[in-house]
């Protein structure tokens, strides 16, 4: 373990936080916490919210992720949000806390990072993911960079833009039941005619990237609620002052404070797992962590007492206002579980490169009862084109009727089914 | 930044037409619409969606939840509620003034023409150095009794015991040559009946960044509003983009009035002359040649007159076939020139496009060759 400092912090209050980090890596252990080894950094707000907005330290550069950036920042200046650690799936585990934390805080937050570092090591979904991906992700940005010499910026970031368009719509598990129809950059990787190597590249490194994440979005309530869970139980083992206990006590109930309208996932976490083990023992409460995802904790582990404890309920638009629907948890979890199926995004399957028989690429949405956004689509169908390079359709549902969207390139025309 | 920057250069024809960025001093910090910087994915419509909230400890069926998830929610990113929802915007940290470097760079000023003044700078002759050598004309008598005086000083004499020729001191001047570029913007709208909210707010910004990208070109800009309706009469800057009347529309008497007002004050060798007029394409007939004759006379004086033509109301999208006796399609018939310009707007984005058409830079090649 070590604990490097990206910035000057005071020597006194660096040395106080290594003495803390040690205590509390060794009540992690004694718990039964198994993680990776861990390198702590101490960065400043500008450094963190960087790595935050581009989801580790060496990602290539988009505008997006300066977009990201700056709604991070513009949070926090406002003091609406605030992001207290960014922690890395890697093995050394880096885990970078703010400097600007209180020295409470970064002890809190060392606990919570702790037990993501055992979530990463331990749950089943992260077991393909590359522990080294920090350095892939640092070879393909310089790649990148070397690639906007050759042929120009603009055409790269072009590229990017519509590779980061497709690439989430991967097959979430490439390895065991793979379905090229299913794996949309992949189809596209393999059968767009066309495209030069640095583009192939690009794509395949999207992908890439795009798999290496995706085990996270499966996993933000368990997650989550895994680290809160222990952050707890290991601050209550130090030995705090009563100011301190004070502060502990504020910023946990920060954390696990319900938000109206989106769920926050500490909090659900935080429940579910709880709930698991005062039914089922501490054995089933690290089974969890090994074997759910979020879809599958809420699917076996919500109860109606829990619904009913947290004020879960389901809310639509009706009339042009939102309404509660119900409160019933059956209905709270099967919305629920919609919600998360497929981290809440579209399946859209690849159905053929050769349609009309001219080349053209046939997507199909496998609606389910939920139309698709328009505005998004339209969008997303013009990158698709540009890395296809012939006309794009996609058949979806639209007011309820089958309807076609067709992408000649500028604009996207729709046609009834 | 530099992303932000380039976020902003793909989205420019937005964030132009906004007009919360033209009431400002230039010092107004440049904000994005999120929906102007997004990232486009496949994505459920999630205002069609059954969703779970929490915290409802009361919460009944059918209870409302207000105007909606999201309005003037935190969590952007990952959830879709706030992304929608509302209008979030994010700071850019850009101002005006920096939004200028970007937005001019792609335009030209076509048509300068240097042939009316070899060079468009002025020497002026400026006395700011004193020196032991000049011309007697040229004395500083003060300085030179100042000289005396220490001289005689310093020797123990008094101060006023004769002048030294080492004593005596000459003005001289530098030759400054300043730039004396003036351009005069000769602005011209329909105010009839017409010509609603929406027309003005298109033509105003339209307005707004031509004289903005005209004071970047020139020392001096000088703006003339003229109104019109079937009379034309110049009125104030507020005025112009506020007021209406009632009426109908002979756009002559703006283009005549334009031309009193050049040649009263404006000597086209002087001065770069800018003439734009704006309107909703109606005009009497009868009033037609007129203002063709006019319009030319107008090119003969300007470096480059615009025509943009406003159609954000309905009825020309509702009748694609009605094609309607516009003055566009006058000037299109009528009038083939290298400094006539025209531009149609049908919507707030398409400014961006007026504007680029209006200085394409890529005319002025054409119009050197």
């Amino acid at each position: 373990m070590a604990v490097v400092r990206r910035q000057p912090v005071g020597d006194r209050d660096l040395e106080r936080l290594a003495r803390a980090i040690e205590e509390i890596v060794g009540h992690a252990r004694a718990m039964g916490l198994d993680f990776f080894e861990m390198r702590y950094e101490i960065c400043p707000p500008d450094v963190l919210y960087t790595f935050g907005a581009y989801g580790m330290p060496t990602r290539f550069s988009h505008w997006s992720f300066g977009k990201a950036y700056h709604l991070l920042k513009s949070q926090a200046d406002l003091g609406l949000a605030r992001i207290y650690e960014l922690v890395i799936n890697s093995d050394p585990c880096h885990a970078f806390l703010l400097e600007s934390n209180s020295l409470l805080e970064n002890m809190l937050v060392a606990a919570h990072v702790l037990a993501h570092s055992d979530f990463f090591k331990n749950n089943w979904r992260f077991r393909q993911t590359n522990r080294q991906m920090i350095h892939a992700m640092s070879a393909f940005a310089s790649r990148v960079r070397q690639y906007e010499q050759q042929v120009g910026r603009e055409r790269v970031e072009r590229f990017l833009d519509a590779g980061l368009a497709v690439a989430e719509q991967i097959d979430p598990f490439p390895s065991t039941r793979p379905d090229p129809r299913r794996d949309l950059p992949l189809f596209l990787l393999e059968r767009a005619p066309g495209l030069d190597d640095w583009q192939r590249d690009i794509l395949a490194s999207l992908r890439e990237e795009a798999l290496y994440f995706r085990p996270q979005m499966e996993t933000k309530i368990l997650n989550e609620g895994w680290a809160s869970l222990w952050h707890v139980r290991i601050m209550r083992q130090l030995d705090l002052t009563p100011a301190e206990t004070l502060e502990f006590a504020r910023v946990h109930a920060a954390v696990l404070a319900p938000h109206p309208f989106q769920l926050n996932p500490y909090r659900l976490g935080y429940h579910l797992l709880e709930s698991i083990e005062a039914q089922h023992g501490r054995d089933a409460l690290f089974e969890a962590r090994s074997v759910e995802t979020d879809l599958s904790l809420v699917r076996n582990h919500l109860t109606p007492e829990l619904c009913e404890e947290l004020g879960l309920y389901v809310y639509a638009r009706q009339a042009g206002q939102w309404q509660v629907q119900s409160t019933g948890w059956e209905a709270v979890r099967d919305a629920l579980a919609r919600q998360l199926e497929n981290c809440g995004l579209p399946y859209i399957y690849a159905e053929d490169d050769n349609y009309h028989r001219q080349g053209e690429l046939y997507l199909r949405h496998g609606y389910d009862g939920v139309e698709l956004d328009l505005t998004h689509l339209q969008h997303t169908l013009q990158h698709v084109h540009h890395i296809w390079g012939r006309p794009v359709h996609l058949e979806t549902v639209r007011d309820g009727r089958p309807t076609c969207y067709t992408c000649n390139g500028d604009n996207v025309e729709s046609r009834a089914l | 930044m530099e992303r932000i920057r380039e976020a902003i250069r793909a989205n420019l024809a937005e964030i132009v037409s906004d007009e919360s960025l033209i009431a400002g001093d230039g010092q107004k910090v440049v904000r994005l619409p999120i929906k102007a910087l997004k990232e486009y994915r496949f994505r459920l419509d999630w205002q069609r969606q059954h969703r779970v909230g929490e915290g409802g400890d009361t919460a009944r069926e059918g209870d409302p939840m207000g105007t909606g998830p999201g309005a003037g929610a935190t969590g952007a990113g990952d959830g879709p509620p706030g992304e929608e929802v509302g209008e979030e915007w994010f700071e850019t940290g850009f101002t005006v003034d920096d939004l200028d470097e970007i937005l001019f760079a792609d335009l030209a000023l076509p048509h300068l023409e240097p042939k009316r003044q070899p060079d468009l700078t002025t020497e002026s002759h400026e006395w700011r150095d004193v020196r032991p050598q000049g011309l007697q004309s040229n004395i500083d008598k003060k300085r030179t009794l100042m000289e005396a005086i220490k001289r005689n000083r310093l020797a123990g004499r008094p101060p006023l015991a004769g002048l030294s020729r080492s004593d005596l001191r000459f003005r001289t001047w530098d030759v400054a040559r300043t730039p004396q570029a003036s351009a005069v913007l000769i602005f011209m709208m329909d105010t009839s009946g017409s010509m609603g909210p929406g027309e003005k707010h298109v033509a105003r910004s339209l307005c707004f960044w031509m004289v903005r990208f005209l004071r970047t070109r020139y020392e001096n800009v000088r703006l003339h509003f003229v109104a019109h309706t079937t009379e034309a009469r110049e009125v104030s800057e507020e005025a112009f983009f506020t007021k209406g009347e009632a009426g109908g529309t002979r756009c002559s008497s703006a283009y005549e009035y334009a031309l009193q007002l050049i040649d009263r004050q404006y000597p086209p060798d002087l001065y770069n002359l800018y003439a734009f007029h704006f309107s909703d394409g109606d005009n009497l007939l009868s009033d037609n040649p007129r203002a063709a004759a006019l319009m030319r006379q107008l090119l003969e004086r300007c470096s480059l007159v615009g025509y943009g033509q406003i159609e954000t109301q309905p009825q020309y999208l509702a009748m694609p076939y009605y094609q309607p006796n516009t003055l566009l399609t006058l000037f299109q018939q009528e009038i083939d020139h290298p400094r006539f310009v025209t531009a149609q707007i049908r919507d707030r984005a398409e400014v961006h496009a007026a504007l680029r058409a209006f200085f394409d830079p890529k005319r002025r090649e054409k119009g050197a060759g």
